[in-house]
């Protein structure tokens, strides 16, 4: 049983069809890479498995269950961890709360009414801070983080709660070249603890690092499979090339 | 603002906050328990109990204003229908009390925190629980109807004394203790709010009050963590009746009647001004809040009668133009304000005062 799956799926906004049957299976432990030129409809995948909006037709199954309908919040709950393209830390919260935010979320409100695990979570935060390299920071506030920063704490925010997969929408987005590589170094450990969806529309960036890798191409499937049989693909370098 | 850094701690910077919060807190605390001795010693009784009284209704007012910066400042819930929770108990004790003879503070106090609390969860299970979030105007233009229908059926309704409203002829008793005006009513709603602060203070700067402050900045992010949020407004929103509706009970026994603008549109519009006015999202602005208001009101409204309402209005729109987050905004950064979460070894990060 896979992961994931998102079969047929369709996304229509008033007369445009940003997803028009689109297909994606996500084995366990599994990286898995979604690329395509801008405006394939990546994101809007990703926010339909993640429940930020509501398909047109097709279904979304997690680990057996069909979560098609279910909340965002819901899916969240069995395990699923959502990195937004557009950084959206918690600017006037310091990069600490970000992540105890994050890490606490799967507590009913009366625990954290008494504050009953702030304390065991301080070495849990400490770790994912140290982790993405913003022990430094841990007492600034997330708005007064670079950029990079903020991409990185996004991406500590989403592993905290230890989720059965990651979806990460663009991570590396408006990096420098040295700070996509440390991304790169991040990203790889993670691999052994949890499955990871991640949209880039670099190939370059997630080629060594994919398991497989599925190719959108205005709302399709375009190409799937490993990252040397999508390199050599015909069809994948059509794309590329008449978009470069 | 003023900082202190403190010492480095494996390469971390870790700033230490001068706690201006806690400073006003702290002058308010010594203010409001001494005030009774320190009236006495300077003016003559007469003088002194009038402003006794006077304090009193501010100290019970406060418990209103906090009930409406929970919702608003903490909750992120635009509440016009804040007066509802507080009339509606105060009108609600003021009848148990003319038809049955019920005074006694053991039965008044829960009963008008119940009141409260179930006509707030009412509504909230009307305005917020909905598949999609509502919005604020929604929240805003729906509380303001609650209250609205409410004032207008007290109005109309004979059995609620109508326009003349209900008196409350018997004092509120402690067992054999009669509580008049005065000194004894003064230290009971000082010591009601002196709980109520600390309990929203605790529940404000607890992990639950992360959330909120994750709320308030980005809801619709919230969610993908997992958090349910309609549940903790409909908590938010229906804790902030509970309180209003103790500020209602103490009101309407401190007052000696109810009357039917107490439950509506210009009292829960009085709650809103104290909060903006103060400092919105700062429990201590709440206070602050009804403090200046009710003192600058008692002062200057006699002399500007007819003006005064322009006078304060003017004044207001001049604090949010400028401060949206009030008074306490000129003193407090909004760093402070928000504050922090994070666990900080065995020295307590708060020290729980009023
Ligand atoms: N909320 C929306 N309303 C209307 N059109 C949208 C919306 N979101 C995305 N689109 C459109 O859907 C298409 C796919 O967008 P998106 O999924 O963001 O592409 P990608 O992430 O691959 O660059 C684009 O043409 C985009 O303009
Ligand atoms: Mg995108």
């Amino acid at each position: 049983m896979a992961l994931l799956e998102a079969n047929g799926i369709r996304k229509v906004y008033g007369e445009l069809t940003a997803l028009d049957g689109a297909e994606l299976t996500v084995e366990s432990n599994q990286f898995h890479g979604l690329i395509g030129p801008n405006g394939s409809g990546k994101t809007t995948l990703l926010k339909c498995i993640a429940g930020a909006e509501t398909v047109t037709a097709g279904t979304v199954w997690f680990m057996g269950d069909e979560i098609t309908n279910n909340s965002a919040a819901s899916r969240a709950r069995s395990g699923m961890s959502l990195k937004f393209q557009i950084t959206s830390v918690f600017d006037l919260l310091s990069v600490y709360d970000n992540v105890l935010l994050s890490l606490q979320a799967d507590q009913p409100p009366w625990p954290l009414i008494c504050s009953r695990t702030r304390r065991d979570l301080h070495s849990g935060v400490m770790n994912i801070l140290q982790q993405f390299r913003l022990a430094a920071h841990a007492d600034a506030l997330a708005g007064e983080l670079s950029h990079g920063q903020k991409q990185w704490l996004e991406i500590g925010m989403a592993m905290a709660p230890n989720p059965k997969l990651l979806l990460l929408d663009e991570p590396t987005a408006g990096m420098s070249p040295e700070e996509r590589r440390v991304t790169g170094e991040l990203l790889r450990p993670i691999k052994s603890t949890c499955s990871m969806l991640i949209v880039e529309h670099d190939l370059d960036f997630i080629k060594d690092m994919s398991d497989v890798i599925t190719v959108l191409e205005q709302g399709r499937v375009l190409e799937r499979g490993t990252p040397r049989h999508i390199e050599s693909s015909e069809r994948v370098q059509e794309v590329y090339v008449t978009r470069v | 603002m003023a900082n202190f850094d403190s010492g480095t701690s494996g390469g971390s910077r870790i700033v230490r906050r001068f706690r201006v919060i806690t400073i006003i807190e702290l002058s308010m605390l010594v203010v409001f328990a001494f005030l009774p001795l320190l009236l006495s010693v300077v003016w003559s009784a007469d003088d002194s109990f009038f402003w006794i009284v006077f304090t009193t209704k501010v100290l019970i007012l406060s418990l209103f204003g906090l009930s409406f910066d929970l919702v608003w400042g903490f909750g992120g819930m635009l509440s016009f229908g804040q007066a509802l929770f507080f009339g509606g108990s105060g009108y609600v004790v003021a009848v148990l009390a003319r038809d049955l003879d019920v005074s006694s503070a053991f039965i008044v106090i829960p009963l008008s925190v119940i009141v409260g609390l179930i006509l707030a969860l009412l509504l909230a299970a009307f305005l917020l629980v909905a598949r999609k979030p509502p919005s604020l105007i929604f929240i805003a233009l729906g509380s303001l109807t609650g209250a609205y229908a409410a004032e207008r059926l007290a109005r109309a309704w004979y059995y609620l004394g109508g326009q003349n409203g209900v008196s409350v002829t018997h004092p509120l008793t402690i067992g054999n203790i009669e509580l008049y005006e005065g000194v004894g009513f003064y230290y009971l709603a000082f010591g009601f709010l002196f709980f109520v602060y600390l309990g929203c203070r605790f529940l404000v700067r607890s992990q639950f009050g992360l959330v909120l402050a994750g709320i308030r900045q980005q809801e619709e992010r919230i969610k993908f963590f997992g958090y349910q949020v309609q549940t903790y407004k409909v908590i938010m929103f229906t804790l902030g009746g509970g309180i209003a509706g103790l500020a209602g009970g103490l009101y309407a026994f401190h007052e000696g009647f109810v009357w039917p603008t107490l439950m509506g549109p210009t009292y829960s519009t009085q709650a809103v001004l104290y909060v903006l006015f103060g400092g919105v999202g700062t429990l201590a602005g709440a206070l602050i809040g009804v403090a200046a208001i009710e003192f600058a009101t008692m002062f200057l409204a006699d002399y500007f009668q007819n003006i005064w309402p322009i006078i304060l209005g003017g004044l207001l729109l001049v604090v949010v133009v400028f401060r949206p987050t009030g008074l306490v905004g000129l003193l407090v950064s909004e760093r402070e304000r928000i504050g922090s979460f994070r666990w900080r070894g065995n020295k307590k990060e708060e020290s729980g005062n009023e």
